[in-house]
């Protein structure tokens, strides 16, 4: 139960956070690249699936209980249905994207042609983005952490 | 069991047959019948009112997919993320009484 | 008739994942099975989205032209990840029945053995 050799620990958390910062992109920029909440959450997901790999399952139990991971995807579920929320109580309907064209801090809304990315210019989408991605990290992440533990107790008790 | 087996098969053959014939029969491959509500989405301008529509007017984000999941069809992603949270809470209810 | 192949290959999945889900006797064989049936369905809907000659539905620096219909893109990206879920449930449903009947054959589950 101690994982793999130390040659693949080594590796794993030198590349793990190229991984998660590359996911965190992915995230952040799913209103304007190809990408979104979903599919930076499952690159982010994938990156600790490959240190509970490397390092085993018990180990990575002991830094993180599977307990925080769901106290964390019910957060991101929460922020979800608060922004969904927000269009509701301030703007025209459930999911109404409010802050578009406010140009205070969410910049100009581009007509109708191909343009260079502005970062800040969607409204609520990017936020919705960053709540959906984290509900993603922590519920993959969790699924396959009970999984792996839970199969590794047994053949611990073999 | 081979009755089982065979009558599986008669009806695995029929829809073998039903599966070939309407992917054989369909209309062709990179036209799409109905695109009223996608170029509706994807926008343009409109010549009659002067206006332009679309969902990169409406929604300010350049990434047409990502202003349908989160924007046209919010409930289908609300939907989804229940989905998966039901799934996280099943499998830690499912592993919850061995790792005791 | 060329430019149906991608409808063949649908085709083709779909059938493969239900013949491992009606004949196969292994709940892993089966579970399989039905990823397959989601890979076909998914290829699909992103056949059925496909305008010939199209580009991605991204306007950041694009270089114009017309583009693929977005909604069936969305509706598969909803798909996949309910793929997912629902893969990671039926596998934590798999290991338990194995832990308890001690045997992955669905005709031995039950108690009605022959």
């Amino acid at each position: 139960m101690s994982g793999m050799s130390k040659i693949v620990k080594t590796i794993s958390s030198i590349t793990f956070p190229f991984v998660f910062i590359y996911g965190l992109y992915v995230i952040a920029h799913g209103h304007l690249t190809p990408g979104g909440g979903f599919q930076g959450g499952a690159i982010v997901a994938s990156g600790c699936a490959m240190i509970l790999v490397a390092y085993g399952s018990v180990w990575t139990m002991g830094k993180i209980k599977e307990k925080n991971l769901s106290i964390l995807e019910s957060l991101g579920g929460f922020c979800f249905i608060l922004l969904a929320f927000l269009g509701l109580g301030f703007g025209t309907g459930f999911f109404n994207n409010l802050f578009v064209g406010n140009e205070f801090l969410f910049g100009e809304t581009p007509k109708f042609n191909s343009v260079a990315a502005n970062f800040n210019t969607a409204g609520v989408i990017p936020l919705m983005n960053f709540a959906v991605g984290l509900k993603v990290i922590a519920g993959l992440f969790a699924i396959v952490l009970v999984m792996a533990y839970a199969s590794s107790i047994r053949e611990d008790e073999k | 069991m081979s009755m089982r087996n065979a009558v599986a098969a008669i009806f695995f053959a029929i829809v073998c047959v039903f599966f070939v014939f309407s992917a054989l029969m369909i209309h062709s491959f990179g036209v799409p019948d109905a695109t009223d509500m996608d170029d509706r989405i994807i926008g343009g301008f409109d010549m009659e009112n002067n206006t332009y529509y679309g969902a990169q007017n409406e929604t300010g984000a350049n990434n047409v997919v990502t202003s349908v999941v989160f924007d046209y069809r919010g409930f289908d992603t609300l939907g989804e993320a229940t989905i998966l949270f039901t799934a996280v809470a099943g499998v830690v209810l499912v592993f919850r009484r061995l790792k005791k | 008739m060329i430019y149906n192949i991608p409808y063949i290959a649908v085709a083709a999945l779909i059938l493969i994942g239900l013949y491992a889900v009606v004949f196969k006797r292994n709940l892993i064989k089966m579970v399989i099975g039905i990823t397959l049936i989601e890979s076909g369905v998914n290829l699909f809907l992103i056949t059925l989205g496909y305008r010939e000659g199209s580009i991605a539905p991204i306007y950041t620096s694009s270089p114009g032209g017309i583009m693929a219909l977005p909604v069936p893109q969305a509706l598969t990206l909803t798909s996949i990840v309910i793929g997912v879920a629902v893969l990671a449930l039926m596998l934590s449903l798999v290991i338990h029945i194995y832990r308890h009947y001690g045997t992955l054959d669905a005709r031995k589950i039950g108690g009605n053995e022959e």
